[in-house]
């Protein structure tokens, strides 16, 4: 589950079709996500609510900033986590399972 | 200031940036700008935190954020902040991310006018010990003994032979108004470090080791673990110096075997027992100069 | 000081540097970053006693080299200040990487090259190799004749790098030692008249908390091109807008400088000689004195290198029998930059200009007017068909 926070891929970007849409020189907008990471992971973290304190150790952590706390449970955003296992790794509870990704 | 994660924003103002899995560096700048937040004016130069996050048309900043020559993050960074005072933006942050190589070596010079200058910004210096950008090469911040791919192991060479520069006595050496390092694997401390460099007026500087999994050769998930070894071995320490004196965050009561953090890391496979000694040596040496600069 | 009521100017007694320095204050740049280096030295140290007097508002940032001048006007060009900076050779060399990161990223800076050879040998006397060596830096580039030239173009410089259909920086080429260190009369405009010609920058391509911005991307070869070919269209539109700059600046100022190129008494001229710089003023000399004599000669002023008046040859410079041109730079295993542009804007089916190239004054050795009187009597002998080489040093002592 997507936590509400976490940005997301722009799926309206295009890239410039013409002259006239070409950025000029060498500035943009911030914040532009144009592929998702997801691809990278061979193995995805799993949250088990049950074991989980919220100490946020993996919420601080995370490279990738993809595990949110606005939620009752943490979340991971399946579309920017690269499987790193940093997150599992380092909980105190081993709340985390590193779960083989299948294609 | 007190840092509880708790009340720490959800949100991420660096995201989906392609830095490897693992990543120490993406660790720094994404706790860093928890703290500094959205009025924050990032420059980078060359660097696997630019290269990961400004590859048109992707963009994973969502502060400002500007790209710079690999020798001009100092110098780059004091006109920007010179043009914030100008136009009187005083609540922003002005906040320089360079590597070790863009700090140390290449963009040495600028950081020392900076500094000198006293200009009113934020350099935090993410260390993962030799450019990795360019895929592994050697900097003034390899450890003695490392592998890298211009510091190689083979019939006469083991790895690294130089002892590497001490940015954060560089750095104080310029009476700048705070310096301190940090470690990814320590993030209360280096977010309290953040918050409080947030407050002062004038250069400040963070240096921060962080850990590499593909330069350094460990699997991707053992980054903080590493970070972690490296202070509990005595081989990585968490200071602060600031109205000139120098303080110690943390005093490992008795120093771990330095093999605990050398064994696991590819770059340093290939060091014998009495390497090991050596580098313990070393690491003695440093200390004792650390406790001689430490107000007791 | 004199005062001239009618055009609210004051006549001072300036040397080249000092005069560009007073443009530079007349634009109040809100930050300038410097780095001391002969002969461009004068120029900064005015403003640094400009500024600390508070004539204007303005960060005044003292640097620790040229690569961090340009990198520290960058940043705050980067945030939307006008900014101006000041070099000479090995300093200008040394900003090389900087230039063509300012240019790509399209940030409007005026920077003042006071024209000094390259090391080695060292020498700090002038000729334009350190200017010339930076021709592809994607910056534009003007030379000067005259310390009066030297604040008109800094003021003109501003209105043109700012542009938004131009937005590229402007290098203003100064002659080191020529005109940067002697004295002539200057009229220095007042504040109100360059404030109604030069309005206070206004950019998109900026930083700002309002529109966040990522500057200086990384740019693959997917569109590497297309943002090389926008660069290229802003040296096309910067044509237009520098005559026009140059031709709103003679109706405020009351003095002309001719945008790109002039022409002196080319009408009717059948040799003519083009030249960059100071050289340009004992030209102008050197041809009344044969117009008098009654040869029919003429003086081409390439004022811009970048954007080249290559359609301005291509008209009209052909229509002498003999067109010479003067390089205070060469380039080794061929000939002076400036010769190489002519012919290549001269060259068309059925051109039939005659053309030589004239190496002269490199490292500071002076260009008499028996030099160019030299140099006119070869285009002379050329037209006749008498045998010239066409590649010639003048003024080498052994020759």
């Amino acid at each position: 589950m997507k936590s509400g926070t976490k940005p997301g891929l722009n799926r309206d970007y295009r890239l410039p079709a013409s002259e006239g849409e070409m950025i000029f020189g060498t500035g943009d907008v911030t914040g532009n996500l144009t592929a998702v990471n997801s691809g990278w992971r061979t193995f995805r973290p799993v949250i088990d609510g049950g074991k989980c304190v919220r100490c946020l150790l993996c919420w601080v952590y995370c490279p990738d900033g993809v595990i949110g706390k606005e939620e009752k449970d943490l979340t991971v955003d399946y579309d920017y986590c690269k499987g790193c296992g940093i997150c599992a790794h380092e909980c105190p509870r081993a709340a985390i399972s590193m779960v083989r990704e299948v294609s | 200031m007190a840092i509880d994660y708790k009340n720490l924003s959800d949100r991420e103002l660096i995201y989906g940036q392609k830095s490897c899995p693992g990543c120490g560096a993406t660790i720094a700048v994404r706790l860093a700008l928890k703290i500094l937040g959205e009025r924050t004016f990032v420059c980078l130069p060359a660097c696997c935190v630019s290269a990961t996050t400004n590859v048109y048309p992707e963009t994973s900043f969502f502060v400002n954020n500007v790209v710079t020559a690999f020798p001009a993050t100092g110098s780059t960074l004091a006109g920007m902040a010179a043009a914030a005072e100008m136009q009187g933006l005083e609540d922003v942050v002005i906040l320089g991310v360079a590597g070790d190589g863009g700090t140390a070596d290449i963009g040495l010079q600028a950081l020392s006018g900076l500094c000198e200058r006293n200009d009113n910004v934020i350099y935090l210096c993410y260390d993962n010990e030799a450019y990795m950008n360019t895929g592994i090469q050697r900097s003034s911040s390899t450890p003695w003994g490392a592998w890298t791919t211009t510091s190689p192991v083979g019939g006469t060479a083991k790895g690294e032979t130089k002892i590497r520069k001490n940015l954060f006595d560089i750095i104080a050496a310029h009476r700048v108004p705070y310096c301190a390092t940090a470690s990814t694997s320590y993030p209360r401390d280096f977010m309290e470090k953040i918050a409080k460099a947030k407050n002062i007026r004038g250069a400040r500087f963070i240096h921060i080791q962080a850990p590499c999994p593909t330069g350094w050769g460990y699997p991707a998930e053992k980054t903080i673990e590493y970070g972690r070894l490296a202070v509990e071995s005595g081989l990585w320490y968490l200071a602060e110096y600031e109205n000139g004196e120098v303080k110690l965050n943390l005093h490992p009561p008795k120093f771990k075997p330095v093999e605990f953090y050398l064994k696991g890391q590819h770059r340093f496979r290939h060091l014998t027992e009495e390497d090991y000694k050596v580098i313990e040596d070393q690491r003695d040496q440093e200390w004792a100069l650390l406790e001689k600069k430490i107000k007791s | 000081m004199l005062r001239n009521e009618e055009t609210r100017s004051s006549r001072q007694f300036l040397s080249g540097n000092e005069a560009a320095a007073e443009g530079v204050r007349l634009c109040r740049p809100q930050v300038i970053a410097a780095y001391p280096i002969t002969p461009q030295t004068t120029l900064t140290e005015k403003l640094s006693q400009v500024v600390a007097d508070g004539a204007f508002p303005c960060k005044y940032l003292l640097v620790e080299s040229e690569h961090s001048a340009m990198a520290g006007v960058m940043g705050a060009a980067m945030m939307g200040s006008r900014v101006f900076t000041a070099t000479s050779s090995q300093g200008l060399l040394y900003m090389c990487e900087m230039l063509s990161y300012a240019s790509g990223s399209r940030f409007p800076i005026v920077l003042a090259n006071a024209n000094r050879g390259t090391a080695t040998p060292w020498s700090i006397f002038g000729d334009h190799r350190d200017s010339v060596a930076m021709r592809d830096s994607g910056w534009i580039q003007f030379y000067v004749e005259s310390g009066q030239e030297a604040l008109d173009t800094i003021i003109q410089a501003y209105r043109i790098a700012e542009h938004p259909e131009v937005s590229t920086p402007v290098m203003v080429n100064i002659d080191g030692f020529t005109l940067t260190h002697t004295y002539d009369p200057v009229s220095v405009p007042d504040q109100e008249t360059v404030d109604a010609f030069l309005p206070p920058l206004k950019t998109t391509n900026r930083l700002s908390l309002e529109n966040p911005k990522n500057l200086c991307f990384n740019i693959g070869p997917d569109f590497h091109m297309e943002s090389r070919y926008q660069e290229q269209k802003a040296f096309r539109s910067a044509e237009k807008v520098i005559a026009q700059a140059d031709g709103e600046f003679t109706a405020l100022f009351g003095r002309q400088h001719h945008g790109m190129v002039e022409r002196y008494r080319c009408e009717d001229a059948e040799y003519v000689l083009a030249v960059m710089g100071s050289v340009a003023g004992t030209t102008r000399v050197v041809v009344d004195k044969l117009r008098a004599e009654g040869k029919k000669v003429g003086l081409i002023k390439v004022r811009c290198l970048r954007p080249f008046p290559s359609a301005f040859f291509a008209a009209s410079g052909g229509s002498c029998k003999a067109l010479g041109v003067l390089d205070r730079n060469i380039s080794f295993g061929y000939e002076g930059a400036l010769y190489t542009e002519t012919k290549a804007a001269l060259y068309r089916p059925g051109a039939t200009v005659r053309t030589l190239g004239f190496i002269a004054g490199l490292g500071g050795r002076d260009i008499s007017k028996a030099d160019l009187e030299l140099m006119y009597e070869k285009l002379e002998n050329l037209a006749a068909g008498k045998p010239e080489e066409e590649h010639q040093y003048i003024g080498l002592r052994w020759s």
